[in-house]
């Protein structure tokens, strides 16, 4: 946030009312920061401490599922080996997209584009979050028709049923709540494109830009350690 | 104000880093490498992962105050895995005690 020496003309400025007499400054500039670049860096880092306390929400769950894989490894290959790796190698797919998409909208906003220009990048991402949901779905939908959700109607065929159980309850906590985050990043997503689409963003001015960004690849980086966890362990195990 | 401005051509490297590290760690799961397959899984993951948080996140480009934070995080999770997994690990070493 350093460099670009003071690129900062101030546009149009701030007006308000009688009695409230200082310098000239960005009006998105809130009085408590001496510049935009302080305000930005703040902005940043608080949503850095955000996503810290994210890491550890998550990382509960990932500590329950290093604990019962360690129980029971092959009970846990067993069950992984009834998800459909390509649905999950997809939505890893999908997700890196959206992540490169929401790139290109920070960036766009960045680099003063159009309005247009910002929104498609933002919408881009929301669909293919959007097609994230989709797959997940499929996926739901499969798992309750082969009663495989946890609860009085699960039914195992395998050797281990107790550890499979254990492995689809993890299952749907950790990626009902990554799917949680999905739905309210798509939220957040809405009333960013909306700010854009009222030329809010520019090279002066793009920090809810960035710190939306920030959130959609954390969300994307949980899915990047979810992929392999869950659906990749029980490929090489054979039954019996 | 305005923070570095990477070029275009940054993100769709990092974007075919990620997607090569998709493939191969898909790929590496039809194996069986024993223990090697965790390895090479959490590997991908991990490299995947730093890609996203310093090119994507822009952490390469932010302050050290953000590198601390970002760096602390992580640093807390592997003292929650640690402490717990010191416990479960070793479960059972001492004779007579609860397994």
């Amino acid at each position: 946030m350093s460099d670009a020496p003071s690129a900062y003309q101030p546009p149009p400025v701030a007006i308000h009312p009688a009695g409230h007499d200082h310098a000239p400054h960005h009006p998105y500039l809130q009085h408590h920061f001496d510049d935009m670049g302080q305000q930005a860096e703040a902005s940043t880092l608080g949503m850095w401490v955000f996503l810290v306390t994210e890491i550890m929400f998550f990382g509960g769950l990932f500590m329950a599922y290093l604990v019962y894989r360690h129980a029971s490894p092959q009970g846990f290959q067993e069950a992984s080996h009834h998800l459909n790796i390509y649905w999950g190698a997809a939505n890893t797919a999908i997700l890196i997209i959206s992540s490169l998409t929401m790139a290109f909208a920070v960036r766009a906003a960045q680099t003063s584009q159009p309005a247009r220009t910002q929104v498609f990048w933002l919408v881009s991402t929301m669909a293919f979050g959007a097609a994230f949901l989709g797959i997940k779905a499929i996926e739901y939908t499969d798992k309750f028709r082969d009663h495989i959700v946890p609860g009085p109607y699960f039914q195992w065929e395998g050797l281990y049923p107790k550890p499979a159980e254990q492995f689809y309850s993890l299952y749907f906590a950790m990626t009902g709540l990554h799917a949680l985050h999905m739905v309210i990043g798509l939220g957040i997503m809405t009333v960013i494109a909306i700010m854009a689409w009222r030329k809010t963003f520019d090279s002066d001015y793009y920090t809810p830009v960035e710190v939306a960004g920030l959130y959609w690849h954390f969300v994307d980086i949980v899915w990047i350690f979810l992929f392999p966890l869950l659906y990749l362990i029980g490929r090489h195990y054979h039954a019996g | 104000m305005s923070g570095h401005v990477a070029p275009k051509s940054m993100y769709y490297g990092v974007f075919g880093a990620l997607m090569v590290g998709t493939a191969l760690t898909v790929l590496v799961a039809f194996f069986d490498l024993g223990p090697m397959n965790n390895v090479l899984m959490l590997g991908i993951a991990i490299t995947k992962a730093l890609l996203v948080v310093l090119f994507f996140m822009h952490v390469r480009w932010s302050t050290r105050l953000t590198w601390v934070v970002v760096a602390s995080g992580f640093f807390w999770l592997l003292i929650m895995f640690g402490l717990t997994m010191s416990d479960y690990l070793t479960r059972g070493w001492v004779p007579g005690t609860w397994r």
